[in-house]
C-alpha cells in the first residue's frame, strides 16, 4: 500500500478509499479459509432422533434369518451396519463388526444389491458377526433411513430410534465411540 | 474365417464385472408408460442430487444408487404421489443437499433478498446522480 494520496478534489470522505480494499482483504479471507478447510463430500442422514422406518427384508444369507423393523423393537440397542459383499472396505470393518459382536452388542446387517451365493462366500471369508442379515436389492432401507454408501452403521435403540450415525468404515479406533453410542442407546 | 471367430467372441463375450452384478431395480432404466407421468418424475429426478457422484442428478448418473433412486421415484409416481412429496421424503433423510431446486429458508433468504437490495440503492443512486445532472 502506498502512501495515502494528496486530498482528493472529491467530496469522498478519505476513510470511504479503504472500503473497496477492505471488502476485498474480507474476501480474501473468506476464500483462503474455505481453501484450506475442504467441504466434506459425506451426506449425513438427518433421522438421527427418528424412529427407524418400516421395513421387511428376506434372509440374504443361509442360516441367518432376514430383517425388519419389529425385529428392533425388544429394548435391546442394535447396531445396524449396512454393506455389501461387493464392498472392498466392508471387508476392512470385519474384525471390528466381529469385535463388537463378541462383546455382547447385536450387530444386524443389510446387504445392498447383493447375491446370497456372494454374501455367503463373504461370511465364509471375513467372519460374520451379523445376528440377522436383510436382502435389500433396490436400497430401498439405505434411501428410507438415508444412508448414501456402504459401509454405513447406524445405532438403534431399544425402542427403535436411530441415535448415531457412523459414515464409513468402522476402524478399530473408532470403536470406543461406538460402544459409547451403544452404551447411550441403552439408556 | 476370421471374421467369423470374431463374431463368435463376440458372441460368448460377457460385460466387464459390474460393481455389483444384481439386475437393476425395476425403473432405474424404464421409462413409466405414461408419456405424462414419465415427464413429471423426469422433472423431479433432474433435480435431485445423486448422493454417489454428488455433482451430478439422478437423471444423469450411472451409479447403481442413482439407479435404484430412479426407480423409487418412478414407482412413487406411478403410485400416484405427488413429486414435492417424493422431494420432501428425500430431504426428510438427507436434508437440503440432495434437492437441487432451491427453497426459502431462514438460512436462504439473503440470497433472495441481496438481488432486489442491490436494485434499490443502485436506484437511489441513479436518482441522486440524475437529479444532480439536472440542477446544473
Amino acid at each position: 500500500m502506498s502512501a495515502p494520496p494528496s486530498r482528493p478534489s472529491t467530496r469522498i470522505s478519505p476513510w470511504a478509499l479503504w472500503v473497496p480494499l477492505i471488502v476485498f482483504l474480507g474476501f480474501l479471507v473468506l476464500v483462503i479459509h474455505g481453501l484450506s478447510r475442504p467441504g466434506s463430500t459425506e451426506v449425513e442422514s438427518t433421522m438421527i432422533g427418528k424412529p427407524l422406518p418400516a421395513f421387511t427384508l428376506p434372509p440374504a444369507a443361509g442360516d441367518r434369518p432376514g430383517l425388519s423393523t419389529y425385529d428392533f423393537a425388544d429394548e435391546k440397542p442394535r447396531l445396524l451396519n449396512i454393506f455389501a459383499s461387493w464392498c472392498v472396505p466392508c471387508a476392512i470393518e470385519a474384525p471390528q463388526l466381529q469385535a463388537l459382536s463378541d462383546e455382547g452388542h447385536e450387530v444386524v446387517g443389510v446387504a445392498i444389491r447383493d447375491r446370497r451365493e456372494h454374501v455367503a462366500a463373504f461370511l465364509v471369508k471375513h467372519g460374520n458377526p451379523f445376528a440377522r442379515i436383510g436382502k435389500d436389492d433396490v436400497s430401498a432401507v439405505q434411501l428410507a433411513i438415508g444412508s448414501s454408501g456402504v459401509p454405513e452403521s447406524f445405532v438403534i435403540d431399544g425402542t427403535g430410534v436411530i441415535r448415531y450415525q457412523h459414515i464409513g468404515v468402522i476402524r478399530a479406533e473408532d470403536l470406543p465411540l461406538i460402544r459409547e453410542k451403544m452404551r447411550e442407546a441403552r439408556q | 474365417m476370421r471374421v467369423l471367430v470374431a463374431l463368435l467372441a463376440l458372441l460368448v463375450a460377457v460385460p466387464a464385472l459390474a460393481q455389483d452384478s444384481l439386475p437393476r431395480a425395476p425403473y432405474a432404466y424404464r421409462q413409466l408408460d405414461d408419456p405424462e407421468q414419465e415427464a413429471r418424475a423426469q422433472a423431479l429426478m433432474e433435480t435431485l442430487r445423486c448422493l454417489k457422484c454428488q455433482s451430478q442428478s439422478i437423471a444423469d448418473s450411472d451409479a447403481p444408487m442413482a439407479g435404484d433412486m430412479r426407480s423409487q421415484v418412478r414407482q412413487r409416481i406411478l403410485a400416484g404421489e405427488e413429486p414435492e412429496e417424493i422431494r420432501a421424503w428425500l430431504v426428510e433423510r438427507y436434508g437440503d443437499y440432495v434437492s437441487y431446486a432451491p427453497r426459502l429458508t431462514g438460512l436462504t433468504w439473503p440470497l433472495f433478498a441481496m438481488p432486489l437490495v442491490l436494485l434499490v440503492v443502485v436506484g437511489l443512486l441513479l436518482r441522486r446522480r440524475l437529479r444532480r445532472g439536472d440542477g446544473k
